[in-house]
């Protein structure tokens, strides 16, 4: 088991350079630079020469990649040169050293700065989302294969396809003129931005969770239920196919009642599809959360993103796309651990 | 020498089936399915006659009737609405804030959605299958390599491929490049409305699930013995791997691509969203919801056209591969 993880752990880290060389180097040959333009204005040449000088944009790109993994030291000797300009670091102790370099857009913020600052409501809505999908989609998915070709599962198995088929593209700002400009019960937007504000992953004594919840409703749920939809469907497809199986049906002739032939026998077994489609939709997930942050303007990790892209601001675009990248890959490790809980004939150290 | 005619008794009462006809019965008996298709039709005739339904100019703006709206729509408003609302009956479903008519855009965004569902398919599906044949056929270190390679890809983050190569592509036929063959192909772009670049970069990345499926698939019948008689009487590789095994994956394989639509028609919809799809003034639904979200408090009737054109689109196709894999694939219903 832990030669396992520490094998996969190791597997991790080609993917994880290679989406580092892969991105370091694309998001640099996007024609167009991050000093372009300041608003409207773009800037005199000679500035931008001293502001590319400054974050060492005009070394080599290989020295840029070398330097941006294992910091600057190598090519500019230990000398601080943030010392010299404390409100503008751009001095950089390369992302192996957990450093993510300073953002070329936003001054005096590193690019830590921005996802420490970011990344909890991205990732609050994220973990919502995934929890809610699981609580409507996996009881519906059960209940709907348990009464196979009933009324229950029929109108079921309509709302799943329908709930797959409404993009969040379409359900946020669907969500958000029924319930908050029709009905005025939840506010529109705003979550994370007024009190209760947060910061980060810890709660403060005296917390408004009304408030809060009341902010977030909207926008987990128009990301929770297409992922919901899709548990269920899935869930559904599972379930029936496993109380085919022989084992259950030894499970019945040896006299176990209904319910525990279910719940003991049947639906262990099933949930290895909905937990194998677990770690793609992290992936789905991150989609989501680009939207839904657009359309309820949340100040998560994907609006920094898309707009990081645009503004040519490389380093935030490689440290977003790190974090990323590396709850995708951790995410693909625990659904196989997963499986080797669920169905104990999958060996892992195989 | 002429046939003997079969004793009455021993003659087929009725027609033989095959295994194709009876996946076209079951189809046939699938309301829900029968019902998409027609609306998948319908919404590709709209698509191809959009000049005759339509005003058939998309990028036209009549300033006069910027955020108009038709008078059957004003149930569809917010209270208060009145107040501010301009009505226009000319344009069906009104026009937007640069008064474009939104059932022109709306009918439009068909053919774009459609375009990348087609192609996209296409694409993934043709590529995925020709890598997964090989791969599966070919076996031993070939195979190793290659899956190594899906692997590897396939842990990489997808979308966020996808977006920079949209990024980068579009910053090019922003700014020009210099080669010959970068030049043609940001021709070929522009004479697309920006989507042959959006075509390159979803069918880049998306053939690699396919791959995987294609080779399972081989795996599982290459060792079969109607491909190992058709080896001993000699038939070549490629007529073993097009003729044997090809017409024995190609279903499911189908069935596979086809509940993959759905997810390319959001890619390209969620890309135009945030400004990496289709340039101006092509209309995309993606687009369109993205110009309207922002007015839902004063215009929801903006964002109604696109939002339900996306939704029909992608449930109908949903419906309609459910139908095929029940039709075509019945071990994976009951």
């Amino acid at each position: 088991m832990l030669r396992f993880i520490i094998r996969r752990i190791l597997g991790f880290i080609p993917v994880l350079l290679g989406v580092v060389i892969f991105t370091f180097f694309m998001a640099r040959a996007i024609p167009g630079g991050p000093f372009d333009f300041i608003g409207d204005k773009s800037l005199p040449p000679s500035v931008v020469k001293n502001l590319e000088a400054k974050y060492h944009l005009d070394w080599p790109e290989w020295e840029q990649f070398i330097s941006y993994l294992i910091g600057d030291e190598l090519y500019i000797g230990p000398v601080k040169i943030f010392d010299l300009d404390p409100e503008t670091p751009a001095y950089s102790y390369g992302v192996l050293r957990g450093d993510l370099g300073p953002s070329f857009r936003y001054r005096g913020q590193t690019v830590n700065d921005i996802i420490g600052r970011t990344f909890p409501l991205s990732a609050q809505l994220g973990v919502m989302a995934i929890i809610l999908g699981l609580v409507i989609g996996v009881p519906a998915g059960i209940i709907s294969a348990l009464k196979q070709n009933t009324w229950l599962d029929y109108s079921a198995t309509f709302v799943a396809v329908l709930g797959v088929s409404i993009p969040s593209l379409v359900m946020a700002p669907l969500l958000i003129w029924i319930f908050s400009v029709n009905l005025g019960w939840f506010p529109a937007a705003t979550w994370g931005a007024k009190p209760p504000y947060f910061q980060n992953m810890f709660l403060t004594p005296g917390f408004d969770w009304g408030n809060y919840f009341s902010h977030a409703v909207m926008p987990v749920f128009a990301l929770g239920t297409g992922l919901s939809a899709t548990f269920a469907r899935l869930m559904r497809a599972s379930l029936l196919q496993v109380i085919r199986e022989d084992y259950i049906r030894t499970a019945r002739a040896k006299g176990l009642h209904e319910s525990m032939v279910i719940y003991r026998h049947a639906l262990k077994n099933s949930l290895i599809p909905v937990v194998t489609v677990i770690g793609p939709m992290f992936a789905a997930l991150i989609t989501g959360t680009l939207v839904i942050e657009q359309i309820f303007g949340l100040n998560g990790m994907g609006k920094h993103f898309v707009q990081s892209i645009t503004n040519r601001d490389y380093a935030v675009v490689l440290g977003t796309i790190l974090i990323y990248t590396i709850i995708l890959v951790f995410s693909n490790l625990l659904v196989d651990l997963a499986y080797g809980w669920l169905d104990p004939r999958i060996r892992l150290d195989a | 020498m002429a046939v003997a005619e079969l004793p009455a008794h021993t003659q087929l009462v009725r027609k033989p089936r095959s295994l194709m006809s009876d996946s076209i019965n079951r189809l046939r008996k699938n309301k829900l399915a029968l019902g998409s298709i027609a609306v998948l039709i319908l919404i590709v005739l709209a698509a191809i006659f959009a000049p005759y339904i339509t005003t058939g100019d998309f990028a036209k703006q009549d300033l006069m009737a910027n955020n108009t709206i038709p008078h059957w729509m004003l149930p569809l408003m917010p209270k208060g609405a009145e107040q501010y609302l301009r009505f226009n009956d000319d344009y069906i479903l009104g026009a937007d804030d640069l008064g474009r008519d939104l059932w022109t855009r709306t009918v439009y965004g068909a053919r774009i959605s459609l375009a990348v569902a087609i192609v996209a398919s296409t694409v993934s599906l043709l590529v995925g299958t020709i890598y997964g044949l090989i791969s599966g056929y070919v076996g031993g270190t070939a195979d190793a390599v290659m899956m190594r390679i899906v692997d590897f890809l396939y842990g990489f983050p997808f979308l966020i491929v996808v977006i920079l190569l949209q990024t980068y592509f579009k910053a090019v036929a922003r700014r020009g490049v210099g080669g010959g063959f970068g030049q043609a192909m940001v021709a070929i772009n522009e004479s697309m409305g920006g989507m042959f670049f959006l075509f390159l970069a979803i069918g880049l990345v998306n053939w690699i699930g396919m791959a995987r499926i294609a080779r399972g698939q081989v795996l599982s019948i290459r060792r079969k013995e109607f491909v190992e008689a058709a080896k001993a009487v000699g038939a070549p590789d490629i007529r073993i791997i097009f003729r044997h095994i090809l017409p024995n994956i190609i279903g499911p394989l189908i069935v596979v691509e086809t509940l993959a639509i759905p997810g390319y028609i959001f890619l390209e919809a969620f890309l135009s969203f945030i400004g990496l799809g289709v340039d101006a003034p092509t209309p995309s639904w993606g687009i369109m919801i993205s110009e309207a979200a922002p007015g839902i408090r004063t215009y929801p009737n903006q964002l109604l056209p696109p939002a339900l054109a996306l939704t029909i689109t992608t449930l109908a196709f949903n419906f309609m591969g459910d139908g095929l894999r029940d039709a075509f694939d019945p071990r994976l219903k009951e």
